[in-house]
C-alpha cells in the first residue's frame, strides 16, 4: 500500500475544500495536492465516456505574453508555427532545449492581435517561466497561474450542459477554438479542448470565481449525470487516446519525433530553439519510437518496465494501465524503431516475468472530439 | 470507516485470515481495497505452493498502484480463488467474502494466535494504516 502523506508545502487549487467535502482522495501531484479520485477511477472514467465529467485542473499554469514582439518571441520559443494561429484559435506546441529535448508541452491561445496565452503543465510552471523569460526575444510576459483557475467539462453531454449555462452560442466554437463569455454568470474563456478524447470544453475562470462555477456546473449537470473526476481517470482517459503526459512519456531527454510529435514541429517557419537538433534527427531517422502496446497476457505494464523481444531489451514502458473502455491492459512505450510497426510481437517484463504484448494502432479507443 | 469483522485475524499489511479447522482462508481487508481503489489484476500462487508467514505470496494491482500480498500464515496453498482472474473487482465489492484469495493448510496453527485481532487492527487503521 502506498503511503500518502500530504506535505504542508503542497499547493492547493481554489477548489481544495470542495474536493475534500465531496469525499475525494487527495494526493500529491507535481507539487500540488490534488483529487486522484472521488467515487473510483473506473466509474469516473466511464462517466466521462458515457455522460459528462467535471475536472479541476487549476494546477495547470498560464502565462500571457503581449506586445509587438510577442509573435517573434513565441516563434523562437515554440516548435509550432505561431504565425498560422488566428485570434480565437488554440495550438498545441512544444518548448524544446537546444538539443531537441522537451522543456514542456503546452497549448497556445491567441487572445488578441498581439496577445497570447500559454497553458503549461503544473509540475513545470517554475521551470517553464524561467525558460520563457530567459529566452524570450521580447514581449511583455506575465505569469497568471495563481489567479487563473481551470475546469474541464468533458463527455458526450458536455456541450449540452455548457450551452445551457452560457450566454453565447458555444456550439459554434470549433475544436481547438475558444470564445470569451459567461457560463453560469461567471466570466470565462471557453475553449473547445481537452485531454480525454471526448467532446467538451476547458473553462478558464478567475480563481475567486472557480468555486461558484464548479457548483453551478455540478448542480445544472445533475440531469446529465455529471460527476467530479479525479486525476486517476484523467490519466486513464488520456492513455486510451495515446496523449502523451510530460514526465511519463516525454521529458527533457525526448526527441519530439520519437514521441510522434513531429506534427507540431514546423521547421519551415524559421529558426526556433531545438530546430537544428530535431532536423538532424529527421535527417538520419529516429532510433526509437513511442508506440501503443496492448498486453496479450493479462498483466499491467507500468512506467519503467522493460520491453523485450526474443533476443534483447528493446525499450521501456512510459505509461500503462487497465483501460476501462476496452477492458484490456494497455501501455505506451519507446521501442527500437524497427519494432514500431503495428502487429509487432513484444514482451513486457513484469516483476521478472515476460508477459506477451503487441504493438497496436492508436488511439486505443476512438476519439470523439468535435473536429471540423 | 472500513469494516473489520470481529471473527477474523489481521496482518499489519492489511490481509485477513479466517480459521477454518486446520486451514485458513486469506484475503485483503476492506481498508486495503479502499486504499487501493479499483482492483484490476490479482496474481496468486498455484495450489500446492508453499507460503510463509509475512512473506509475499502474490500481487494485487489497482489502476494506480501495485501492492505485494503477504501471507499471514505458513503452510501449503490448498485452494486459489480462480474467479479473481476474470473478476478482480470482486476484491473491492466483497473483500471478506467472494473476494477471498487463497486457502492455506496451516503448517504451524499457533501462528494464528500471533496475528492482530480485530481491535488491534482497527487501532492500526485508525492511526493511518501503518
Amino acid at each position: 500500500m502506498s503511503d500518502i502523506t500530504p506535505s504542508a508545502r503542497l499547493k492547493r487549487t481554489p477548489l481544495f475544500d470542495v474536493h475534500v467535502k465531496a469525499g475525494a482522495k487527495m494526493v500529491p501531484f507535481g507539487g500540488w495536492e490534488m483529487p486522484v479520485q472521488y467515487a473510483g477511477i473506473v466509474e469516473e472514467h466511464r462517466a466521462v465516456r458515457g455522460a459528462v465529467g467535471l475536472f479541476d485542473i487549476s494546477h495547470m499554469g498560464e502565462f500571457e505574453v503581449r506586445g509587438p514582439r510577442a509573435l517573434s518571441s513565441l516563434q523562437a520559443l515554440t516548435t509550432n508555427d505561431v504565425a498560422a494561429l488566428e485570434v480565437g484559435q488554440v495550438q498545441y506546441a512544444l518548448l524544446c532545449y537546444p538539443d531537441g529535448g522537451i522543456v514542456d508541452d503546452l497549448t497556445l491561445y491567441r487572445l488578441g492581435d498581439q496577445h497570447y496565452m500559454l497553458t503549461v503543465n503544473a509540475a513545470n510552471i517554475d521551470k517553464d517561466w524561467r525558460w520563457v523569460t530567459e529566452h524570450a526575444g521580447g514581449g511583455e510576459w506575465a505569469n497568471v497561474s495563481a489567479e487563473t483557475a481551470l475546469l474541464a467539462v468533458q463527455g458526450p453531454r458536455a456541450e449540452g450542459l455548457v450551452a445551457r449555462l452560457a450566454d453565447g452560442d458555444v456550439t459554434a466554437i470549433g475544436y481547438y477554438r475558444f470564445a470569451r463569455g459567461r457560463v453560469a454568470g461567471e466570466p470565462v474563456l471557453i475553449s473547445r479542448t481537452g485531454y480525454t478524447g471526448e467532446d467538451g470544453f476547458e473553462l478558464y475562470v478567475p480563481a475567486p470565481r472557480a468555486e461558484a462555477l464548479w457548483r453551478a456546473l455540478m448542480e445544472a449537470g445533475g440531469g446529465e449525470g455529471i460527476r467530479p473526476i479525479g486525476l486517476g481517470a484523467r490519466d486513464t482517459l488520456r492513455l486510451e487516446m495515446r496523449y502523451t503526459l510530460y514526465g511519463n512519456d516525454i521529458d527533457d531527454t525526448t526527441d519530439p519525433l520519437a514521441a510522434g510529435l513531429g506534427w507540431v514541429v514546423k521547421p519551415a517557419k524559421g529558426e526556433f530553439i531545438g530546430r537544428a537538433a530535431i532536423e538532424s534527427v529527421r535527417g538520419r531517422g529516429v532510433a526509437r519510437r513511442l508506440v501503443g502496446i496492448e498486453m496479450v497476457d493479462r498483466a499491467v505494464a507500468r512506467h519503467g518496465y522493460p520491453i523485450r523481444n526474443e533476443e534483447a531489451a528493446v525499450g521501456q514502458v512510459t505509461s500503462g494501465s487497465y483501460a476501462p473502455s476496452l477492458d484490456r491492459f494497455i501501455a505506451m512505450g519507446y521501442v527500437r524503431a524497427d519494432l514500431a510497426p503495428v502487429g509487432t510481437e513484444l514482451a513486457v517484463e513484469v516483476r521478472g516475468t515476460s508477459r506477451r504484448a503487441r504493438v497496436v494502432r492508436t488511439p486505443f479507443h476512438p476519439s470523439r472530439v468535435k473536429k471540423g | 470507516m472500513a469494516t473489520v469483522p470481529a471473527d477474523l485475524r489481521y496482518t499489519k499489511e492489511h490481509e485477513w485470515a479466517r480459521r477454518e479447522g486446520d486451514h485458513a482462508r486469506v484475503g485483503i481487508t476492506a481498508y486495503a481495497q479502499e486504499q487501493l481503489g479499483d482492483v484490476v489484476f490479482v496474481e496468486l500462487p498455484k495450489v500446492g505452493a508453499r507460503v510463509s508467514a509475512m512473506k509475499t505470496f502474490g500481487v494485487v494491482e489497482s489502476v494506480k498502484a501495485v501492492s505485494d500480498l503477504y501471507a499471514p500464515l505458513t503452510g501449503e496453498v490448498t485452494a486459489v480463488n480462480e474467479s479473481l482472474a476474470r473478476k478482480p473487482e470482486t476484491v473491492n465489492g466483497d473483500p471478506y467474502g467472494e473476494g477471498w484469495m487463497i486457502v492455506i493448510a496451516l503448517a504451524n496453527p499457533a501462528e494464528y494466535d500471533g496475528l492482530l485481532d480485530a481491535a488491534a487492527y482497527e487501532k492500526l487503521i485508525a492511526a493511518g494504516g501503518h
